[in-house]
């Protein structure tokens, strides 16, 4: 298919496109703030908010106790209340809700309550949760063969332990959380929410109301932004709406100022890994022992799936003979870890490109030659067993080296770092692939539906139950009826996601957004395609078969009619003109608890060179250029799968570099607002950045051989931090690995130079 | 009395009841123009940006600003445009909209009306240096690539007719004279500001708001009694008075970096990156000092320079260097009636350097902002300033430092000592910026890169091509 624009870019740049925030309202509608925990861990002794209650435009104040049924906004097992009951756990929890006649008088009265506590002792790192076993679940062991004997028969210079520390990640979507309710006739409620989940909004919000979910219908037309943050973190502000809108029967409207979101809603997990790895003479990995130890939070939240999808890409692209894989989820009072593009992926990806990283730094070798000789091939197992059929990785990476001119590059650098030990400034490249498993690893999610009408003038309206937040979803998809149509893209009206409209979706996550509601609309497009053919065949003396759909016309038999002739037709005849479609992805079959099986459809491959420049003085530094190269499968639509790709790139770059979270000794988040949590800004992109599509269509039988794209594109930013560590080694002898944690921000390169350099720091 | 000026093409008239509300706010909620919209509500996403021209003192002037962080009434006498005003017709999108549909510009969109505001702007004034023109504009979506080529492809394309019937209507607003509220003042000139801060000793001044506004946005605080500096001629003014410039406190940021660029380009690079255009455009150096923040950036610079403040109080006047000005943190030599009305910066040599460090370049606060200015002859160090923000509570002199270089030989081992000294000068703290190691290794090293950069070829990152 082709370059389109986004369905919405015209209503984008004229300021048309409505958010939650747009949406005009009656003059009675209610705004709605939360007050918060100010301690990390503690009982809550006494609450007092007549001060809340008697400040301007107060209309409610409700805490827990006020709320009509279920007080629970858990995407998972119920440990989330809406609004704290007796502890809470963690600075930033929600205890009383403030419904006002404006934002600003919401947020003013939620300043205002009083809470006294008894505090706890408040766990905040994996440390001190490890250290008193504070935790979801016992500790999940996946392993392939046996790496301990393997590790043992190993020559020792052939072992390298080592631990590196990920930082997590503030979504910052530019769009905060929000939501809005309007309370319906008989009960009912109208939410519209900026959510990745309109379903689960549906079953939150009808829980909260203590009503069946037929009562309740959400609506979302687009995000401004996601990333994962809003696909459970919008469920506590529909719930409050929803709930003020019932007990006020007036309209009730709620968005987190910025610091507010930051403080309140969850972010990527951090994580530790820890690694005793073996390898052979010649670098291939013989055996690995590796540990992961995941920050989940307060309460559980989608962290079991996060964590699974760490160790499911503890592997990445390189075949591990021997391999065991051990996960620890950790339970701290810091907000609940979240979903964030790549959903554990990403952990599981820099710890095993550090300890290739750290192979080469020990063995001298070209970093790049070290990974190759570890990739996969076809035919060899994951750790959990399954087989590599599609795998793409060897060759694409040696088409980016070419691209990219990479091992000219290196050797210069490299001719640098030996000719110019005490420059002031130092370069460093690297090149790291990536390979993403493409499925909701719960496999029961990976179904999605769809609902066409074409109306008696040809025009057709699409509805399906994926999510647009930017990713060109909607656009993807209107295609796909478009081309199986042969209509314009301008006969297609791509309408908001909708509860009553398709039921029962998943959350549009997984990058699974295309693949999932491509295949769902082209299936009910096919219903109708079929039923019109039926219908036309007989009237001009042939076959269904011989009716065919293309550049706005009907062809039937040596007949061409317009589509809207047809549609018209059809109409006149009594001929339905309106069709669902369902898409239940095949083939997959996975035992979670054994870590054995299938988890997924198939693989997404990219690699990504990056080179960079640090000051040596003061841990600055600069990317100089990016290549990269990215299976997407036969490209949807091209434009789009780049704008993925080079967003991705980026977002993943500043997760490891600059996007740096600091919590002080109380569990407060000290960077809660863009003034001290730094995504990257327009000049950080790589002064050079060169990004192509794989020439590649899906072994899979997937949406016109595509594949997805709204994650992968993220780990290509893991090549930024390893071409960090390739400048700092440059500092040193050789002999000490830079040992660089993510975030590498200025201080940290800093600090690693200084030791590369032997001094005090 | 109220307060009168364009949106988008179209003159209102407001009576403001509350100082405090933002144009923000006030397009969203009183004027149903939500394409523009909120994204942090401090002024650091850009999300919120507008266009605001007004007749400056080099004539029509386009600024991209942050609604969020400006005040309602600070709009008095201007014109303003928002995204749904941007178009050249109905029918015809701006140059920068269409381009940006074309790039394939937009993901999301939530930040899209901001950066079409800024690109706008700086189209309507040819600008193209982009990076700049959208380090204030977060995207967390498209990675920016496709915002340059969209900005790029638009460059040098006709200027919607809007541009130039708003520099004409701008003629026709009412102009001249001071607009008094219940609880807020725009005085005309310095004196009617002078007569207002002896009637109201605890009244805020505001300069650019880009600070005092999250007192509002952010603490939720009310300000008191406010005199906007928006409307106030002769604090705008910069003078080369031939020993050297004089700078008036109403001065944006923005105009003392091309004020300065040719005397001290160091200083003009180093608020290339204090905030962004949209701060720049707004902020001013009077209230970049008189705020006392311990980092500033300006200050810094200013101190190294040996910069001189003038302090106005009714019709009295003083001067006092700079650096005495900062006495503790959070306190100032500011009387009460009392208001900066001027900074000098002595004519010199250009020796300064400033290095700005911070987790990423663009639109940053300064864990450590360094300025030094050393002048030798024959070798040796005769003159020696050296300050630092983020050190210490206040901008300050190194003054160790400074006693370690001067009359020595300007050599390595001389500038090392110098390093050492600043353990003497500097306890540095650790909060979510930098821990108090880095800052003092960082600061230390300086000193360092301003010596290398002085006897070799010493380059700075951002300085490297790919």
């Amino acid at each position: 298919m082709s370059v389109t624009p986004h369905d919405a870019a015209r209503l984008h740049v004229t300021g048309a496109a409505r958010y939650i925030d747009d949406i005009p309202t009656p003059a009675n509608t209610l705004h709605l703030a939360f007050g918060l925990s100010t301690v990390a861990h503690g009982k809550i002794a006494s609450i007092d908010l007549d001060d809340v209650r008697k400040a301007d435009g107060v209309a409610a104040v409700l805490t827990a106790e006020d709320l009509p049924a279920d007080n629970d906004v858990s995407p998972s097992v119920h440990d989330e209340p809406l609004l704290a009951v007796g502890t809470v756990h963690y600075v930033g929890q929600p205890i009383f809700l403030v419904v006002a006649t404006s934002h600003l008088a919401a947020r003013r009265a939620a300043k205002k309550g009083r809470i006294a506590y008894k505090e706890l002792p408040a766990l905040l790192t994996i440390d001190a949760a490890m250290q008193v076993d504070s935790r979801f679940e016992e500790p999940v062991v996946w392993s392939k063969g046996d790496p301990d004997p393997v590790l043992k028969s190993i020559d020792p210079d052939h072992i390298i332990k080592g631990s590196i520390e990920i930082g997590g990640q503030e979504h910052f979507y530019l769009e905060g959380q929000a939501a809005l309710a309007f309370p319906q006739e008989n009960g009912d409620m109208l939410v519209h929410s900026s959510t990745q989940h309109p379903s689960e909004i549906q079953h939150k919000v009808a829980a909260g109301l203590g009503v069946p979910f037929h009562a309740v219908r959400v609506e979302t037309r687009r995000m401004g932004g996601g990333f994962g943050g809003k696909e459970s973190q919008g469920n506590a502000l529909a719930v409050s709406c929803a709930v003020a809108a019932k007990l006020t029967g007036r309209p009730c409207k709620m968005r987190y100022d910025r610091d507010d979101d930051m403080v309140i809603t969850g972010k990527r997990h951090d994580f530790r890994i820890d690694y005793e790895v073996g390898f052979s003479a010649d670098g291939k990995i013989e055996a690995l022992n590796v540990t992961q130890y995941t920050r989940c939070g307060w309460a559980l939240d989608l962290s079991i799936p996060v964590a699974d999808r760490a160790m499911l890409h503890a592997d990445n692209a390189y075949n591990l003979p021997h391999v065991r894989i051990t996960s620890h989820r950790l339970k701290t009072n810091t907000q609940s870890a979240t979903a964030f593009r790549g959903f554990g992926g990403p952990q599981g990806v820099v710890g095993i490109e550090r300890i290739l990283d750290h192979i080469a730094y020990d063995m001298r070798r070209d970093p790049f030659e070290l990974r190759r000789a570890n990739l996969y091939r076809n035919g060899d197992t994951t750790p959990y067993h399954m087989e590599i059929t599609d795998s793409v990785i060897q060759p694409l990476m040696d088409e980016l080296a070419e691209r990219s001119d990479y091992k000219a590059r290196y050797a210069s650098i490299r001719q640098e770092h030996k000719d110019n030990p005490g420059s002031v400034l130092k370069r460093g490249i690297a090149m790291t692939p990536v390979k993403f498993g493409i499925s909701f690893t719960l496999t029961h999610l990976n179904q999605a539906g769809a609902l066409v009408h074409i109306y008696s003038d040809g025009s057709v309206h699409l509805n399906h139950g994926g999510t647009e937040m930017g990713q060109g979803l909607f656009t993807k998809v209107a295609q796909v009826a478009a081309t199986g149509f042969g209509l314009p893209l301008d006969r297609i009206r791509i309408t908001a996601t909708d509860t009553g409209k398709v039921p029962n979706t998943s959350a549009t996550a997984a990058s699974s957004g295309s693949d999932l509601n491509g295949m769902a609309v082209k299936n009910a497009c096919d219903t109708l395609k079929a039923r019109l053919a039926e219908f036309l065949a007989p009237l001009y003396q042939t076959t269904p078969d011989k009716v065919s759909f293309a550049d706005g016309n009907v062809t039937v038999g040596s007949e061409v009619l317009t589509f809207e002739k047809v549609a018209s037709m059809a109409y006149n005849n009594r001929i339905q003109l309106s069709a669902t479609g369902f898409y239940a992805t095949p083939k997959i079959q996975w035992d979670r608890a054994a870590g054995r099986g299938r988890p997924f459809f198939y693989f997404a491959y990219g690699a990504a060179v990056t080179e960079v420049v640090i000051d040596t003085l003061s841990g600055e530094y600069k990317t100089l250029r990016a290549d990269v190269l990215h299976d997407v499968g036969k490209s949807l639509n091209p434009a789009i799968d780049i704008g993925q790709i080079e967003g991705g790139y980026v977002q993943g770059a500043g997760w490891l570099t600059t996007e740096e979270l600091v919590w002080d000794d109380q569990g407060r988040l000290r960077t809660h607002a863009p003034s001290t949590y730094k995504i990257p800004a327009c000049s950080d992109r790589p002064k050079i950045f060169n990004v192509a599509l794989f020439e590649n269509k899906n072994a899979e039988d997937t949406i016109y051989r595509s594949k997805a794209v709204g994650e992968p594109p993220l780990m290509l930013g893991v090549s930024a931090l390893m071409a960090l560590s390739h400048a700092v080694s440059g500092c040193g002898d050789g002999k000490t690995y830079p040992d660089l944690h993510a975030p590498a921000t200025p201080e940290r390169v800093l600090r690693a130079v200084m030791r590369q350099k032997g001094l005090t720091w | 009395m109220g307060i009168e000026f364009l949106l988008n093409g179209e003159t209102v008239r407001v009576e403001v009841s509350d100082p405090t509300c933002t144009l923000l706010d006030w397009l969203r909620e009183s004027r149903n123009l939500t394409g523009t919209k909120e994204g942090c509500n401090e002024g650091d996403c850009g999300a919120c940006t507008v266009m605001v021209s007004d007749i400056g003192p080099d004539g029509i002037d386009h600024r991209a600003l942050n609604a969020c962080i400006l005040f309602l009434l600070q709009l008095h006498g201007k014109s303003v445009r928002t995204v749904e005003g941007a178009a050249a017709s109905p029918e015809k999108l701006h140059p920068v909209q269409q381009a940006m549909v074309d790039h394939h510009g937009s993901q999301c969109g939530f930040c899209t009306p901001g950066i079409i505001m800024s690109m706008a702007a700086a189209h309507a004034t040819g600008r193209t240096d982009h990076d700049d023109v959208l380090a204030g504009n977060l995207c967390r979506c498209t990675g920016y690539a496709p915002i340059i080529r969209a900005a790029q492809a638009a460059e040098g394309t006709e200027v919607p007719d809007w541009v130039v019937r708003d520099a004409e209507a701008l003629k026709g607003l009412k102009s001249g004279g001071a607009v008094a509220g219940d609880d807020y003042y725009i005085p005309a000139s310095a004196d009617e500001l002078a007569d207002w801060c002896l009637k109201n000793p605890d009244g805020r001044l505001v300069g650019g708001a880009t600070d005092l506004a999250l007192w509002v946005t952010k603490g939720l605080k009310s300000l008191g009694p406010v005199c906007f500096l928006s409307g106030c001629s002769g604090l705008k003014d910069i003078e080369n008075t031939g020993d050297g410039l004089r700078i008036g406190a109403a001065v944006s940021l923005n105009r003392l970096q091309s004020a300065i660029a040719g005397h001290h380009p160091d200083f003009a690079e180093m608020i290339r990156r204090y905030g962004s255009v949209q701060v720049r455009n707004a902020a001013t150096i009077g209230g970049n000092i008189a705020n006392g923040s311990p980092i500033g950036d300006g200050p810094p610079a200013l101190i190294a320079l040996g910069a001189k403040l003038t302090l106005r109080r009714g019709a009295e006047r003083r001067e006092i260097k700079l650096a005495d000005f900062f006495i503790d943190y959070g306190e100032q030599d500011r009387q009460p009636g009392e208001f900066v009305e001027s900074i000098f910066i002595p004519k010199q040599e250009d020796r300064l350097k400033c290095y700005k460090l911070t987790k990423r370049f663009d639109q940053d606060i300064s864990a450590v902002c360094g300025c030094l200015n050393v002048h030798l002859d024959h070798g040796k160090v005769t003159c020696c300033s050296i300050a630092f923000g983020g050190m210490a509570g206040i901008p300050k002199h190194a003054d160790h430092a400074e006693a370690a270089l001067l009359g020595q030989p300007w050599t390595r081992a001389s500038i090392e000592a110098a390093m050492a000294a600043l353990d003497q000068d500097f306890t540095p703290l650790t909060d979510m910026r930098a821990s108090d190691r880095y800052r003092m290794n960082a600061a230390k090293n300086m000193l360092l890169r301003y010596y290398l950069e002085d006897t070799e070829d010493a380059p700075r990152v951002l300085e490297v091509a790919p």
